[in-house]
């Protein structure tokens, strides 16, 4: 069978797609990776939809060995990528025959690389997905939620091989976070509950993101956020939601939430924005610009038009 | 003319999701409307609906930002709500759940009897007298949220959260009550044990229980919990 061998997982690799959707009346999240715009690069360089199975790579250090010919690319965090010891290039396909070893090393810029073959890994979903949820302990390779470990055989759909293909260096994202984030928020939820001095404070100050972070949200300290209801009954959590905990420092929700919460919530930040929070490492600071639902839409729609025009340059 | 209170308000959540939000309390006839929402919701969308996260008093509703945007969706939820009926509050199947009660099963049995100046039987007899609905299933696959507790047996949650509840733990806090479907970290205070599973992801369906339901909680004793597969 066509398939990759884990020798080293390195710090944390799962299996992810593009996310487990309409589960929630069993109370079950979202998942799929923290960097879309990266996994959408990695499959869409590899020839695959958006929503094929790849791996996110978490700090780095993921190990493989081929047993098949394949086409691979490796997008997101700057990590060094090696087959057998010889470099490769990020954000561009490369082929591998069976014995070949895949080496991912340590991220310098940013924290998630993501691992995409061409045809896609295998992976029997699991409602609907194959998105692994620790947390839940859904999804994945042996759809437990496990974390992929030495020894995992990840099949892949089709040992087939593809011409290379690149990605213009130009249009590759900036992981070098050390000027700071701009984090566009469309507000909402009970924005309105926060006084105009406390929502003035809010978009005026500069938050630093914590080492309280991972694929649930990103705590973030700054100065204090009140609000003037803190008794809600408990309601669904959307992506990118801006949570204020009665000790007033905001968690920005990402794709492993709880489903339902109680906190208030100021807001919403795009979904264009959010990868960043998964990719800046704690002490990065970012700051909050309000943007309307308006707005939101039409980046949105702009973002996806440049990506396609993109993907049809190639 | 109604000239009465509107029964919801549409308030923006994030790009793709609008709340329809109820009057903010527990209670049967504010989920009687939530349940009712759902499938008008539903019908209205249709493929442009993402996700539908109902809840006490609330729905998220998540459309596909690429097929619509929020005005339509705000025209669609208006027109499908406008068929809400105030009052009618039908509620789902009725589930019951056995638990075992003890002391053993129940750690915080003798702490609520103690604050709420009861013995340990009467708060036993209490939590099974009601008539609970589920109100939402959400934080973790499979957990349920269940009301409302009987006055008499509001507690508030630990000031200090136990690292590990085990799964099938009968727990309340405030007027809520709930079965742990996992093992999980948890502040609510534990009077129980259901041998039933909450969450089975191989099964069909995965949940004993879905939103509207009734659950009745009936004791049993530690020999029938046993045979019917629960674990001390």
């Amino acid at each position: 069978m066509s398939h990759f061998e884990v020798i080293n997982p390195g710090v944390l690799s799962l299996i992810q797609d593009a996310g487990r959707f309409g589960q929630s009346p069993l109370g079950l999240t979202n998942g799929g990776p923290l960097d879309a715009g990266s996994a959408n690069w990695a499959n869409a360089l590899v020839g695959n939809s958006a929503n094929a199975s790849l791996l996110e790579c978490s700090i780095g250090g993921l190990q493989l060995q081929a047993h098949c010919t394949a086409t691979f690319a490796v997008t997101g965090a700057s990590v060094t990528v090696t087959v057998n010891g010889q470099p490769k290039a990020l954000w561009q396909s490369h082929h591998v025959h069976s014995g070949d070893i895949i080496e991912l090393g340590m991220a310098s810029l940013g924290l998630r690389a993501y691992l995409a073959v061409a045809g896609g890994f295998n992976i029997t979903p699991q409602f609907g997905s194959s998105a692994t949820v620790m947390r839940e302990g859904i999804g994945g390779l042996h759809q437990n939620g496990a974390k992929l470990q030495a020894g995992d055989k990840l099949p892949l759909t089709s040992g087939t091989t593809l011409p290379a293909r690149q990605l213009p260096v130009a249009i590759q994202p900036n992981f070098d976070f050390s000027k700071g984030l701009s984090l566009r928020l469309i507000e909402g939820y009970q924005h309105q509950m926060f006084s105009a001095v406390q929502r003035q404070r809010f978009y005026l100050n500069s938050y630093t993101i914590t080492p309280k972070a991972d694929r649930m949200g990103v705590k973030l300290s700054g100065p204090a956020i009140s609000c003037s209801s803190q008794s809600l009954l408990s309601e669904g959590i959307s992506y990118g939601a801006v949570q204020i905990p009665p000790d007033g420092q905001p968690i920005v929700l990402l794709n492993d939430r709880q489903t339902l919460g109680g906190y208030p919530k100021i807001g919403s930040v795009l979904s264009l924005d959010c990868w960043q929070l998964a990719q800046a490492p704690a002490g990065t600071v970012l700051q909050f610009v309000k943007t309307d639902p308006q707005q939101a839409h039409n980046a949105l729609l702009l973002a996806q038009a440049r990506f396609q025009r993109q993907l049809a340059n190639m | 003319m109604n000239t009465s209170k509107p029964l919801y308000s549409l308030t923006v959540a994030s790009e793709n999701a609008v709340m329809v939000y109820f009057e903010q309390k527990m209670a049967a006839d504010i989920a009687g409307l939530v349940q009712q929402a759902g499938p008008l919701i539903r019908h209205a969308l249709g493929p442009h609906l993402l996700e539908l996260l109902p809840s006490y008093a609330s729905i998220m509703v998540v459309f596909n930002p690429f097929s619509t945007d929020h005005f339509a969706v705000k025209q669609w939820l208006q027109q499908a709500l406008s068929a809400l009926t105030a009052g009618s509050s039908k509620p789902g199947r009725r589930v019951e759940l056995p638990v075992y009660y003890s002391e053993q099963s129940g750690p915080d049995l003798a702490l609520i009897a103690k604050t709420k100046q009861l013995s340990v039987a009467e708060v036993i007899k209490l939590h099974q007298q009601q008539l609970y609905r589920v109100y939402a299933i959400g934080f973790a696959p499979g957990f349920a949220y269940l009301g409302e507790v009987a006055e008499k047996l509001t507690m508030p949650r630990l000031k200090t959260p136990r690292a590990r509840v085990p799964r099938g733990a009968v727990a309340i806090a405030d007027r809520q009550t709930a079965v742990y479907p996992a093992v999980s970290p948890g502040g609510w205070n534990l009077i129980g044990l259901c041998p039933t599973p909450m969450f089975q992801p191989q099964q069909h369906p995965a949940m004993p229980v879905a939103v509207g339901d009734e659950v009745q909680f009936v004791a049993i004793s530690k020999a029938e919990f046993l045979a019917l597969g629960g674990e001390l």
